[in-house]
């Protein structure tokens, strides 16, 4: 299997624009770029916190797209792995040709509080009454308890933080512009103790895409691709954690690298789900690149620079590009598509072969409950 | 230990009055069985009746068997805290004008783990924490985390007070101080720190027993308040309404009359004028400053206790239409519920079994003591209950109230009370 | 009686050589109603509740409902009011012959003894006394006891209760017999809120002015007042109550013509 066409429309803090615009806006640049005409597309899987009333079958009526397949994945930060799977199962079955997936969000400026306030039943009935936080509230939660389990400082989760910004600075739609220093993320403003505000995540406009077909469609149409060597998926696991301290990596790490038939040290970047800094250093565990309750050593021992030891949100992440609702389950995909088929928009990954991209999301009640995987390399 | 409370300074009186907000109101259906049982100062959680899994947050079928015969049951909230956060960033304006705010995650004993307000006195994780149900100013359940024995000033939490309606520093106005209830009232509101207490002082000429003994109270300013009376409550409502923060309205006229034993309608009016009619007339004069002043500082409006009568629920023939008219108060009572909702203000109802008073003479045991009926409305105030059953008959007919209502009916019409 | 007759009434009216006195109470929620035990059917106080005041009710006009009972305020007993009155022919207050309602009054001036003794009881010696001094009682004549209770505005003062209840002045059984049975008089007015004394229970009979009073087919006035600008003898009062049918009794306003200047 093969994805291509990474795409993005460049982000803004807050825009008068619907989610609609940016999903039409998404597929154009995908059209334009392949040189597809709308009716090659034949299958769309879409993903948006922002699109209400409608869904991705209103999507197509309105952008005018006649499909033989369709999916909506509401699953936040984990939209893009498990839109790769669910159109990659797709073409594989000959139910389409050519998937196109899709995730955009539009930011009004109260935008963030009413999808917070009503994101789900239980966050509705269970947290959000309680001072009404948000994810903020949600992850200081997860951090305070992994620092105090596992020894992480506010040193190490910085370090990430400033690391991803200046892999940031060379991106060019990266929404912060200026350096962060270590001494600046510690004395930025408390946000929700103990996260800080650099530790937090911002709520923007955007939108991601890339098209999901088989190697030989791919050449024939001459667009740079990469393999698809392994993913993974799990929803809901370890329910009786009392906190999260782990995710579903755990379960299904074993099978990503044998599917994908590499070992991790073999992997030359990773893009990893970054809302909260506690959350990467979590997947550096759960996805094998060290055990549980050495993330902040392995970070000590890391750069996470494009250019260092270990490169790591070589874009910036969210934590520096922003988060475009569900298009930042997106981001770390378009990425990695970009770094292994040689188009980064900032600074690439000297010799880029194999990456991961993996995804987290959907803080239901106390824990994100999806995640998932993936493994690309060089066509 | 939290430090004490400090009386509050006075009040600028040209500055502006900050408006009431609320914390997140939007519950499903299925979490208002959290609110129903914290209402009456209980903790429950769903239990499954199959395989006893407990479950939070409020669900509709067991996580564990997906059996949807969920029984809510009061839980003890004994738990751990496991993890915490100080929130100081909100995207509300309750607790934007009110942060920072604690917040704990704590695992229970029973299973669940839940998020919590986290009580200032509560030591760091991980720590064994009480959970408690409160109603917060939306009138809704939340849990807080509270430490495993009481500690020194735990009401003057800041945080707790927010949700509590606490007498200590705040005006009350006791609108009868005629009965024997609405006197120990007085006294029970005055021993819980109250500020000012004003008290109903209707048709003075009637030199009723237990005056003298209120007066002695620094606090109790008396006013010649007369609930059967427009005009008294407009004058009353325009003289002191705009610094009432808790209003107590004890008016009460019971007499022991059902519907056969007493020949026309003037006692069952006279019991409607004080029951019923007077909880309007002071809903219309005194609720729109209280509504007003839901946020205002320290010692804003916070509570309005209507004393019903465990009556209300179901009619008792030999003081039949005395309970008409509390059932006719309580329903009213839940209309000001309904629009003192946006003030935060809360209406607590009080529902006593028989008093032990003149008119419950011939009533046999056990009888509630107005001062165990005075602690009971203080202790709902300071816990945050919005419903109130003091006293072991009251607990009695509620439990079979809510067990089977026909039945108590049919119990209640064959004479037993 | 001639036309002529009223023509100088209605001049003397208008030449102040009647003065017009207003022998009444305010009606007000604030006055004090009479007090029975409370197991007792009770006497409704005064109560008004606005209907409309130039508002969205009514924008163009204000109005009141109000409600009491037929004994609030100054008001008028009829003799159906007792048990002792209740199948004497005309005892109530629709049935009641109109011309009774305009009568000479004479009052007898209780107010210093009054003062030193709220529980005062007007007696048959103070009665003669009184009539050697202004003449004897006019059959068919209001008697009025003057005790400047009224003057007591404050409420508690007014009911002027204790322990054992209500302190107020009023006739004897003796007194009240006397001036029905030898002077035939038309009622008994007084100024506190009953024509009884306020410990009459204790009389015999209780509440003698009651019980003989409209036994004997006559009238009673409470709560009257400014009975200190009447003369004692030689005015007139006019008190038709409302007519209600059956009533007992009704809130009024009472005048008194007395000679002006």
């Amino acid at each position: 299997m093969a994805v291509a066409v990474p795409v993005t429309v460049p982000y803004a803090r807050y825009s008068i624009r619907g989610a609609h615009w940016f999903l039409a806006r998404v597929l154009a640049e995908l059209l334009q770029r392949s040189g597809l005409t709308k009716d090659k597309i034949e299958g769309l899987c879409v993903s948006s916190f922002t699109l209400a009333p409608d869904t991705a079958v209103g999507l197509t009526q309105h952008l005018g797209f006649t499909l033989r397949w369709l999916d909506h994945i509401p699953m936040g930060g984990a939209s893009g792995v498990v839109a790769l799977r669910r159109a990659a199962r797709a073409v594989q079955c000959g139910d389409a040709d050519i998937v196109a997936c899709i995730a955009g969000d539009t930011n009004h400026t109260d935008s963030f509080r009413l999808n917070t306030a009503t994101f789900s039943q239980f966050a509705r009935d269970a947290v959000y009454p309680y001072g009404s936080g948000g994810p903020n509230a949600s992850f200081a939660f997860l951090t305070a308890h992994y620092m105090r389990s596992y020894g992480a400082e506010a040193e190490d989760f910085g370090k990430l933080c400033v690391a991803q910004r200046a892999n940031a600075l060379k991106f060019p739609y990266a929404l912060m512009k200026k350096a962060l220093t270590l001494a600046e993320y510690l004395s930025a403003r408390p946000i929700a103790d103990p996260l800080r505000l650099f530790d937090c995540v911002m709520p923007c406009a955007g939108a991601e895409g890339f098209l999901v077909l088989r190697r030989e469609r791919a050449e024939e149409l001459d667009l740079a691709y990469a393999r698809v060597l392994a993913t993974i998926e799990r929803h809901n696991a370890f329910p009786d954690d009392p906190v999260q301290y782990r995710g579903g990596w755990v379960l299904d790490c074993d099978e990503l690298y044998r599917q994908a038939g590499i070992p991790p040290g073999d992997i030359d970047f990773v893009e990893a789900y970054d809302d909260y800094p506690v959350i990467t250093m979590m997947q550096l565990e759960d996805l094998g690149f060290c055990r549980k309750g050495e993330g902040p050593d392995f970070v000590r021992r890391h750069s996470f620079t494009v250019d260092g030891s270990f490169p790591l949100n070589t874009s910036g992440g969210q934590l520096s590009v922003g988060q475009a609702g569900a298009a930042g389950g997106f981001l770390g995909l378009v990425e990695a598509i970009r770094q292994v088929t040689g188009q980064a928009l900032g600074g690439a990954v000297a010799d880029a072969r194999i990456g991961m991209a993996s995804g987290f999301g959907m803080i239901n009640y106390d824990r994100g409950l999806c995640s998932g995987a993936a493994i690309l390399a060089r066509s | 230990m939290t430090a004490p409370l400090l009386r509050p300074k006075r009040k600028n009186p040209v500055l502006r009055t900050r408006l009431p907000t609320l914390p997140p109101a939007i519950r499903s259906r299925v979490a208002l069985g959290l609110t129903a049982a914290a209402a009456r100062g209980s903790f429950e959680l769903q239990v499954c009746r199959d395989c006893a899994t407990v479950q939070y947050p409020p669900r509709e079928a067991c996580c564990a068997c997906l059996s949807d015969r969920l029984d809510w049951r009061v839980q003890n909230g004994a738990g751990e805290l496991i993890s915490e956060t100080l929130l100081r960033h909100s995207q509300e304006l309750f607790f934007r004008e009110r942060v920072p705010w604690r917040l704990g995650m704590v695992r229970l004993d029973c299973g669940p783990t839940v998020i919590a307000y986290l009580h200032g006195d509560c030591p760091a994780a991980p720590a064994r924490m009480r959970i408690r149900a409160c109603l917060d100013r939306a009138g809704q359940a939340v849990l807080v985390a509270l430490p495993e024995k009481e500690t020194p000033n735990m009401a003057d939490d800041r945080q707790l007070r927010e949700m509590t309606c606490d007498p200590k520093f705040r005006k009350v106005l006791v609108t009868d101080g005629k009965t024997a209830a609405g006197q120990a009232v007085v006294e029970a509101v005055a021993a819980a720190g109250a500020d000012l207490i004003w008290v109903g002082h209707a048709e003075p000429w009637k030199k009723l027993p237990g005056f003298d003994r209120l007066k002695a109270i620094p606090q109790v300013a008396l006013l010649p308040l007369d609930v059967t009376n427009s005009r008294s409550v407009k004058e009353i409502a325009g003289e002191i309404g705009g610094r009432v923060d808790i209003l107590i309205n004890t008016a009460d006229h019971h007499r022991n009359f059902g519907i056969a034993s007493r020949h026309g309608v003037e006692t069952a009016r006279a019991e409607m004028e004080t029951n019923y009619l007077a909880l309007l007339r002071l809903a219309q004069e005194f609720a729109p400053a209280m509504r007003a002043r839901g946020a205002d500082g320290q010692s804003s409006a916070v509570a309005w206790v209507n004393l019903l009568s465990i009556f209300a629920l179901s009619n008792f023939p030999p003081h039949g239409t005395y309970s008409a008219s509390k059932a006719a108060a309580l329903s009213l009572a839940q209309c000001l519920r309904a629009e003192m909702r946006a003030s935060g203000v809360r209406v607590v109802n009080v529902f006593p079994g028989p008093i032990d008073d003149e008119w419950n003479q011939q009533l046999l045991p056990p009888k509630l003591a107005p001062a165990a009926l005075a602690a009971a409305i203080v202790k709902a105030l300071q816990d945050g209950i919005e419903d109130v059953y003091p006293g072991d008959v009251a607990q009695e007919w509620l439990a079979r109230w809510r067990d089977n209502p026909k039945a108590l009916e049919r119990e209640l019409a064959a004479g037993a009370g | 009686m001639s036309a002529e007759t009223l023509l100088q009434l209605v001049n003397a009216f208008a030449a102040g050589r009647i003065r017009v006195v207003d022998l009444t109470q305010t009606l007000s929620p604030d006055f004090p109603q009479i007090v029975l035990p409370p197991e007792m059917g009770q006497c409704w106080p005064f109560r008004i509740e606005e209907v409309s005041r130039y508002d969205e009710r009514g924008p163009a006009w204000y109005w009141n409902n109000f409600s009491c009972g037929e004994h609030t305020g100054t008001h008028f007993d009829a003799p159906i009011h007792w048990i002792s009155g209740k199948d004497l022919p005309n005892n109530s207050t629709d049935t009641i012959p109109v011309e009774n309602f305009i009568a000479a009054a004479c009052v007898i001036d209780c107010s210093q003894e009054s003062a030193a003794d709220p529980d005062f009881l007007l007696t048959v010696d103070f009665i003669r006394d009184w009539e050697k001094r202004h003449g004897p009682i006019p059959r068919r004549s209001w008697v009025l006891m003057r005790t400047d209770w009224s003057k007591r505005t404050d409420p508690i003062a007014f009911q002027n209760f204790d322990e054992t209840g209500q302190h107020t002045p009023g006739p004897d059984a003796d007194a009240v017999k006397f001036l029905v049975n030898d002077r035939d008089v038309l009622g008994f007015g007084s100024e506190a809120i009953g024509t009884d004394a306020g410990q009459a229970y204790h009389l015999r009979p209780p509440y003698p002015c009651h019980y003989y009073m409209h036994g004997a087919g006559r009238y009673g006035l409470q709560c009257l007042a400014n009975l200190d600008l009447l003369p004692p003898t030689g005015s007139v009062i006019i008190c038709p109550p409302l007519k209600i049918k059956q009533g007992s009794g009704s809130p009024l306003r009472v005048l008194g013509l007395v000679p002006g200047g």
